[in-house]
């Protein structure tokens, strides 16, 4: 198929048209947050640092990045734990039941986040009778991110060589010093890659958390949520986005550059259903 | 003649013969020997916590749509009852609700679809190899900006006074302004890269000598695309529908930032769990939109596009 010139430059131009729509609207949350023009009149009539200071200054942003970045890494630290675990389980073994944990991992991505999220919610109020605070949110966000930490380390175990392992027991290494020294250092930048991804998720999602926090509790996508429809808040909103775009696109940037497996569609996947 | 201690002194360095090895050697010896206690070692943790936490909530889910609230005191009473799918399913207001549900859901879809198409074959087939990487990175980055700030900055668009307007301006356009064409906007907007993703590696998974020997054979370039292009792409383009669909239908964020007084699903499940603090029937309403990604899921099965996922 030979394309005529005319049809690639359309093609080309449609591209670029889409391109624009993607990135002008984030681009525009960038600017307004120097905006001098509290309505966001555009074009801007004048820019001003004023809501970067204000956004420093508000104790309420301040206290709401303290518990993001505390739910964040407790959940990351959980989902390490777990998803490894989980990934040398299934990876090693064959056992009865396999398939149904290997489906059952994916599970919390695979349905809407609104699922995930009334579910906990009806769990922890309604069966167990437990009052919700940050600890219901890291328990929900664990369990959506034990999945980007499993996927990473179960591609890494598929390209490992089991055969240093062995060579490991074989020269009288226990089980617990063979992972330490053989299996943990080969599997180190995988578990990097994928706690950062866990992490940029847990960081900035909003439609499970909504469910599962407490009513006197505010993480950073909660304080923009409660503060997006107050005239006088909405310059620091716009800073909050700002900061909430790049705390969440450094880590990806990082991961991939870290591990090849993090970052594609599979990935991709796993952060279209948790928003 | 005294014969020399067998206890070393305390402080002393101990010969590994001579003392029983300690128990984290023993319990790892009796790891190495058992690979079922090694399994049950790494799956139990796991396992569990998905089992306890998200299965047992999901089954809880189910059956508490078949309970109530009891009206004074506003608990829970665990009568079963199908008073609350019967009222979400004959309900004229929320059969409108689903209704206006799906069609945001479809056209999202649609959109997304339109533009995602030339974009794709522009990246995949047109683009030199080192646009094509560049490309494909600059199609993945915005996809991990926070969905929230994402549409929040909708809201700034579509703004009074916003750049739609100003944009619009010349050519006569107005901003629709905060409501269902707002959302339907803003979700086309957020889910396209998870169109354009699956579509893009199915153009990319086309031989290129494919392409040629329809052209050699005297097809033209529409004729290739129709005839060979589109048949081999159908399980990716299904891919990218169940993304923009499924996502659109649980939405309630978008539709809360934008939608001005649009009621979605979404939103009927989030006020029914908050304000109204009726949980039974929040439970539900949710599962409409399980029923209908279940079942477009189970129509879409045979295509294999669920494999391509």
């Amino acid at each position: 198929m030979r394309l005529s010139r005319s049809a690639k430059v359309i093609l080309g131009v449609v591209t670029v048209l889409v391109f624009l729509f993607i990135y002008v609207p984030l681009l525009l949350v960038v600017v307004n947050s120097f905006n001098a023009d509290r309505t966001f009149g555009w074009p801007p009539r004048g820019l001003t640092l004023e809501w970067w200071g204000r956004a420093f200054d508000s104790a309420g942003v301040r206290g709401a990045v303290v518990s993001s970045l505390w739910v964040a890494a407790v959940s990351t630290i959980i989902s390490l734990v777990l998803g490894t675990l989980l990934a040398l389980a299934l990876l090693r073994y064959k056992f009865f039941g396999r398939d149904v944990i290997s489906l059952l991992v994916i599970l919390p991505i695979a349905l809407p986040g609104i699922v995930t999220g009334i579910a906990l919610n009806n769990m922890f109020t309604t069966i167990l009778g437990v009052s919700l605070s940050l600890w219901t949110v890291v328990i929900a966000h664990a369990t959506f991110c034990m999945v980007t930490v499993f996927n990473n380390v179960i591609a890494r175990l598929r390209r490992m060589n089991g055969g240093l392992e062995e060579a490991s027991a074989d020269l009288g290494a226990g089980v617990f010093t063979t992972f330490r020294l053989v299996t943990f250092p080969q599997l180190r930048s995988a578990l990097l890659a994928g706690g950062l991804l866990a992490f940029a998720l847990s960081f900035d999602e909003i439609i499970v958390t909504t469910f599962t926090i407490g009513a006197g509790d505010t993480t950073l996508p909660i304080w923009i949520l409660q503060n997006l429809f107050r005239p006088n808040q909405a310059p620091v909103v716009n800073v909050v986005a700002v900061v909430l775009i790049v705390v969440s696109i450094v880590p990806i940037w990082l991961a991939q550059r870290l591990s090849e497996d993090s970052v594609g569609i599979g990935a991709a996947r796993v952060k279209a259903k948790e928003g | 003649m005294v014969l020399p201690t067998q206890h070393p002194a305390p402080g002393a360095p101990r010969a590994a013969s001579a003392v029983p090895p300690p128990k984290a050697n023993r319990f790892s010896a009796l790891l190495h020997r058992s690979p079922r206690l090694r399994l049950a070692g790494l799956i139990t943790a796991p396992a569990g916590w998905l089992v306890l936490v998200y299965i047992a909530a999901l089954a809880a889910l189910l059956i508490t749509a078949f309970w109530t609230v009891d009206t004074f005191t506003g608990k829970v009473s665990t009568d079963w009852t199908t008073d609350n799918l019967v009222t979400v399913l004959t309900d004229p207001v929320y059969q409108r609700i689903t209704l206006r549900t799906l069609w945001i859901a479809v056209a999202v879809t649609v959109i997304d679809l339109v533009l995602a198409l030339p974009m794709a074959f522009f990246i995949a087939k047109v683009a030199s190899a080192r646009w094509q990487k560049l490309l494909v990175v600059a199609v993945l980055m915005p996809l991990w900006a926070s969905y929230l700030v994402k549409a929040y900055a909708w809201r700034n668009v579509l703004a009074d006074g916003g750049l739609l307007e100003w944009l619009g301006a010349p050519i006569g356009l107005q901003s629709p302004g905060y409501g269902e064409t707002a959302v339907i906007l803003t979700l086309s907007y957020i889910w396209l890269p998870f169109m354009i993703l699956p579509i893009y590696a199915g153009f990319d998974r086309v031989p290129d000598s494919l392409l040629e020997a329809s052209g050699d054979l005297g097809a033209k370039p529409l004729t290739t695309v129709r005839l060979v292009m589109l048949p081999l792409l159908v399980p990716s383009i299904i891919a990218g529908t169940i993304f923009t669909f499924s996502l659109s239908l649980g939405d309630y964020i978008t539709a809360q930032i934008v939608g001005g007084t649009t009621q979605m699903l979404g939103t009927v499940v989030y006020a029914n769990v908050g304000a109204a603090n009726n949980l039974p029937f929040a439970a539900a309403v949710s599962l409409v939109p399980i029923a209908i990604i279940t079942l477009y899921l189970f129509i879409v099965r045979r295509t294999g596009a669920l494999d391509s996922l």
